[in-house]
């Protein structure tokens, strides 16, 4: 029993599952039975994967001991330099790819930066968040490119019953991520490099590099969540993504990851970004004014990091025995 | 305050403190080893051994040299020309951090040994996890290997901790345990503990120096550096002691008693010199 509840309280992200369950009961009676029924919860998952591969990234991240507010801006950019090439003539998967790699030069960026010079990530992102905008608008030449009509958008797309093909994508990296970091030594060590690095560099993990691959993976998953968001909307507009930086961070914490790093899971990171989902559509279809939406995510988040401290504080008190 | 250290384990029975037998290999030798940082010499002529099985304390004021030393031995410092390290008789050139790591010298620092937030299991094993042949983790094995370890090493009598407990909720000297475990498990030879019982309780202390003690029952030699020559004194075969960059001198325990150790070392600092001035 004792385990039991310990178990419970080490892992926030049931907490947030628990708050899920209840605000999905709540919105389904206050938008009378509209929240569940076929056509709602297709419109609300087919949306879910854009900005839960940036909360997977951010959240992975931050587990790393490091921030990235630049992923709105990356959102942008990788499709933005995606569909230029695209028109420019190069082929659909070679441009995708060459969307990712922008979007992974933009991560590998910041690492060095933020290693070479031992400045904070935060700092070093913001500064991101500004300068990948601005690359982004400034190749767009201020006109939105469209996309031509015979790429096979339809791979992201798709709508298959109720789930959209963007959701295999989404739960695919989902589970590779939640095994990298529950079940790899790499996930060892980027809980080791987030929770004490000193420890982790004195037992000769390689932490700089661990912290290089977590910025550019979290560049790259935001830079794919923005090609699949384009690929849906079918045009990169410059200002795609603007605020995602923040939802993103928001949804990892909701989601129980430690702003002090080595704490979080990719579980958490889904849950949070499903909690703001439910949170944006339920709002709407209960008829409150869209304009609390931002109120509920803001005390959302605080009571969450609030709820989290707690939690973990009382699960401290728990020691167990065999 | 001797008396409050009378601990069990191995460490304890100074009564026949084993003088190292002269014809034993040191672990580790420094000979004729300075260290110049810009205008300072930090270190000059020292030479310095460890013996198999030694636990070796390092004592001396602030400035004296005592972490310039033991970062030279973790391959931090590479010692200016005309000083030599042998491992194991064998003289090692390429002095580094990662040399010195591969042949077996390990650190326990006091604060930044464990990753606080993760389970001991994870602890254990960091940095050289075992994986199954799917290139996944061990899990069972690292948690099982870390309930035996605790239990057999750690004295946490019929496991009563267990191994997906958080570190935080571990006491000072028993986090101190789960590093020198851990440096032990993995074929340590050589373990230098930087001042483990800093900010620790009484008890605390006590267990963290009954560790000390399983790393001389394994086998394996250490080199203890502390400011607290009561926790110092009980646990080492031999003392080093350093002033400005120099050692001082060296004492086997059954020569010297813990008052005689204290006197010399306030004349050491008062004069540079450990012996009784001549009179004129």
């Amino acid at each position: 029993m004792k385990r039991l509840l310990k178990i419970y309280l080490d892992k926030p992200e049931l907490a947030g599952i628990v708050l899920l369950i209840i605000l999905i009961a709540v919105f389904q009676v206050t938008s009378r039975g509209f929240l569940l029924s076929y056509d709602n919860l297709r419109g609300v998952l087919g949306l879910l994967p854009e900005m839960g591969m940036v909360a997977m990234g951010v959240t992975i991240l931050m587990i790393a001991g490091e921030f990235d507010i630049s992923v709105g801006s990356v959102f942008a950019l990788a499709p933005m330099v995606m569909a230029i090439t695209n028109n420019m003539g190069v082929p659909f998967v070679p441009a995708v790819l060459l969307g990712l790699l922008a979007a992974a030069g933009i991560g590998a960026t910041n690492g060095m930066i933020t290693l070479r010079f031992g400045i904070p990530s935060f700092i070093t992102t913001l500064g991101m968040l500004f300068i990948a905008r601005s690359i982004t608008v400034v190749i767009s030449g201020g006109f939105p490119p469209l996309l031509s009509a015979d790429i096979p958008g339809w791979i992201f797309t798709q709508y298959i019953g109720l789930i959209r093909m963007s959701m295999f994508w989404f739960a695919g990296l989902a589970v590779i991520l939640a095994i990298t970091l529950s079940l790899m030594n790499l996930g060892n060590w980027i809980k080791a490099t987030g929770g004490q690095i000193d420890a982790a560099n004195a037992m000769g993990i390689p932490t700089s590099r661990v912290k290089m691959f977590c910025f550019v993976l979290c560049s790259m998953l935001a830079g794919f969540a923005g090609i699949v968001q384009v690929l849906r909307l079918g045009s990169p507009l410059p200002s795609l993504g603007e605020g995602l930086e923040l939802q993103a961070v928001a949804a990892a914490v909701i989601g129980g990851t430690s702003l002090f790093g080595g704490i979080g899971t990719v579980v958490g990171a889904i849950v949070g970004a499903l909690l703001i989902r439910v949170i944006d559509n339920g709002l709407v279809l209960s008829r409150v004014d869209a304009n609390w939406f931002k109120f509920a995510i803001g005390s959302l988040l605080i009571l969450a990091v609030i709820g989290n401290t707690w939690l973990r504080r009382q699960s401290r008190r728990i020691k167990l025995e065999t | 305050m001797g008396q409050l250290l009378q601990f069990d384990g191995a460490s304890m029975d100074d009564s026949k403190t084993t003088a190292p037998a002269a014809d034993k290999t040191p672990v580790i030798e420094l000979r004729n080893v300075s260290k110049t940082f810009g205008e300072v010499r930090s270190l000059s002529g020292i030479d310095f051994k460890v013996y198999p099985g030694e636990i070796v304390g390092l004592l001396g004021d602030n400035g004296a040299g005592k972490s310039t030393l033991v970062k030279t031995v973790m391959g931090y410092h590479r010692p200016d020309a005309g000083g030599e390290i042998f491992f194991k008789g064998k003289p090692i050139r390429d002095w580094s951090v990662n040399r010195a790591r591969s042949l077996g010298i390990e650190t326990v620092y006091q604060e930044r040994a464990l990753a606080e937030k993760q389970p001991i299991w994870r602890n254990m094993f960091m940095g050289r996890e075992p994986r199954t042949k799917w290139g996944l983790l061990d899990v069972k094995r690292m948690k099982s290997e870390s309930a035996r370890l605790m239990t057999e090493h750690m004295g946490f009598t019929s496991a009563a901790v267990h191994p997906d407990n958080t570190v935080m909720t571990m006491s000072g000297g028993e986090k101190q345990g789960v590093a020198i475990t851990r440096a032990l498990y993995f074929d340590a030879e050589l373990v230098i503990l930087d001042e483990p019982t800093m900010g620790l309780s009484l008890t605390e202390t006590k267990k963290t120096l009954d560790f000390v003690g399983n790393i001389k029952k394994a086998g394996k030699s250490a080199i203890f550096i502390d400011h607290n020559i009561f926790h110092v004194y009980p646990v080492v075969d031999r003392l080093y002691v350093l002033d400005r960059g120099k050692v001082a001198g060296v004492y086997t325990k059954s020569q010297i008693t813990m008052e005689d150790l204290i006197d010399r070392l306030y004349r050491v600092a008062r004069t540079g010199s450990l012996e009784e001035a001549k009179p004129a």
